[in-house]
């Protein structure tokens, strides 16, 4: 090793010139504007477009481990609009259109790559809700189609279209706009983005409690492990955690915890630049510009709040997908992993106000959330800064169950992403 | 493989098992407002804790009530369907 890389090794990393990606300061401030709860995507994200869009800049990122240590960290990277419903089809279209610029807003290469996206269908009914989502996708402006057997073998050469005899694909729905991108890159990104317009980010951070005034009606601050934070308004944007966020202030939700396990094999020669998913193997796979096939399966069947990963899942997974892609038998698995994921009957997210004022909520994002990282940050910060729910997150609301206005989103999210 | 310890039918597969969610208090339908009945409906105690849960073990057809924790996933009791009934 030359010795002008070694002596780097023994310096602290602040004398370096460009150390961190923002500073860690030492003390919270008695009082914020707004403290949001989370060093996630999404509450990096709500926290640069509070700062850049509205000026809003006294406010605290609080995070009890370490920024995109949560599901951010932890997902399989897949950006896509083609979804079922035309409240969810605008809305993460908006969050595509925003990841296409977002490595020159934020000035950092998010990796962000379009590769084209494969729902394969293996049955009638899946053909139908293909057909479904194409057409309700076109109407809206997004480029889907269904495609052919023949299509998909041009595309995908190294596919078994007939899954070793079981499961034969008859077509596919096709999305062009699908893409991958740098999970940890569009933490540190907003982060960074955020922090130089003032925002705090306290790491190692946890909230243990939230405050209310006495008749619990509005909130008025948080506690944490390292002391009481006055707050203006709070927003609670913890993912799998967000159960326990909402008990902390009596509030119901529907949100229900299950992991979601993906892994990757030992990278390869770059051969597959599609993203494909089949519902009814329950697996999708995309090989990452390392070369490592990312794969994942569908949610843990039951209730857990672990971020533990089991030789089940590893079983299951790779057995279909040796019926998808027979080559990946030969292939070695690196890593496992696991996130928890805030599940909702409908398959939306719960975004917005809540009964209790000054408190917002951004939760629900089950196996779905990264790809709205941009947009649920964008839309969350003009709802709390306006207290006035953003337009496109109208449909989202805690209230849509009371009145049984569910989404309906389930044809297009149930497999892990 | 994860084994679930049950004194009727002995250590069996988890694999065996369906999970069937929390036991939940069902209100009476004639009696229950709107409100109450969506609560019902969707409202689910999802902070972590112990729990009872209905697990159906499927090769022997039987529903069982089981107390787990949900931060460990350990199973804890099988729990005497007495506990856990009530009117309809
Ligand atoms: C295996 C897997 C694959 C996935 N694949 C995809 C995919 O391909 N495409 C897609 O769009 N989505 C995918 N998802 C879903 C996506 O990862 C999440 O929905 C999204 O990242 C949620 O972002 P977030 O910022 O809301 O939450 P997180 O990134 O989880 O951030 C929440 C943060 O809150 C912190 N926190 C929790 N409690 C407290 C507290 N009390 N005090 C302080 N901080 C606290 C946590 O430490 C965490 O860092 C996947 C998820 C998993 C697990």
């Amino acid at each position: 090793m030359p010795y002008r890389l070694l002596k780097y090794a023994f310096k602290n990393p602040e004398e370096l010139g460009d150390p961190r990606y923002f500073d860690q300061p030492e003390k919270l401030k008695s009082s914020y504007d707004v403290v949001i709860i989370g060093g996630g995507g999404h509450g990096l994200a709500c926290a640069y477009y509070l700062a850049r869009d509205f000026g809003i800049t006294n406010v605290a990122v609080l995070e009890q481990g370490y920024v995109g240590g949560g599901n951010t960290g932890r997902n399989t990277t897949i950006v896509r609009s083609n979804y079922l419903t035309p409240e969810g089809v605008k809305f993460y279209d908006e969050s595509l259109k925003l990841y296409l610029d977002l490595s020159d807003d934020l000035d950092i290469n998010l990796m962000y790559s379009t590769r084209g996206h494969f729902t394969l269908a293996h049955s009638d009914s899946a053909m139908r809700t293909s057909r479904w989502r194409a057409e309700t996708n076109k109407h809206l402006g997004i480029d889907s189609e269904v495609v052919d057997r023949q299509f998909i073998k041009n595309e995908v050469p190294y596919l078994d279209l007939d899954c070793g005899g079981t499961h034969p694909i008859m077509g596919a729905l096709y999305h062009g706009p699908g893409a991958v991108a740098r999970h940890d890159a569009v933490a540190w990104g907003y982060g960074r983005a955020a922090n130089v317009r003032g925002v705090e980010i306290h790491q190692k951070t946890q909230v243990t409690g939230i405050k209310t005034n006495d008749d619990g009606t509005k909130v008025v601050g948080v506690e944490t492990n390292r002391g009481f934070v006055q707050a203006g308004k709070v927003i609670s944007m913890v993912a799998g955690s967000s159960p326990r966020i909402t008990s902390m202030v009596g509030l119901k939700t529907p949100i229900e915890i299950f992991p979601l396990q993906a892994c990757v094999t030992e990278p390869v020669k770059p051969f597959m630049d599609t993203i494909i998913v089949s519902g009814s193997l329950h697996c999708y796979v995309s090989q990452s510009s390392r070369g490592e096939m990312v794969m994942g399966a569908s949610a843990d069947p039951q209730e857990l709040h672990s971020t533990r990963s089991s030789f089940d899942f590893v079983e299951g997974l790779t057995d279909q997908m040796m019926d998808l892609l027979p080559f990946t038998g030969g292939l070695r698995l690196m890593r496992q992993w696991a996130g928890m994921c805030d599940m909702t009957p409908d398959f939306a997210p719960i975004m917005g106000k809540t009964p209790i004022d000054n408190f917002y909520l951004d939760g629900g994002w089950g196996t779905w959330g990264f790809k709205a990282t941009p947009v649920s940050g964008k839309t969350m910060a003009y709802t709390v800064a306006n207290d006035k729910v953003h337009d496109l997150i109208k449909p989202f609301g805690l209230d849509r169950f009371d009145t049984y206005k569910l989404v309906g989103e389930k044809g297009a999210a149930s497999v892990g992403h | 493989m994860k084994v679930i310890d049950c004194p009727h039918i002995g250590k069996r597969p988890m694999s065996e098992f369906v999970y069937g969610h929390e036991v939940r208090e069902m209100p009476k339908p004639s009696e229950a407002s709107d409100k109450e009945w969506a609560d019902y409906v969707f409202s689910r105690d999802g902070a972590p804790g112990v729990k009872k849960e209905w697990w159906h073990h499927v090769p022997s057809g039987i529903w069982f009530v089981f107390e787990r924790d949900t931060l460990t996933d350990k199973f804890i009791r099988l729990v005497d369907i007495a506990e856990v009934q009530y009117e309809l």
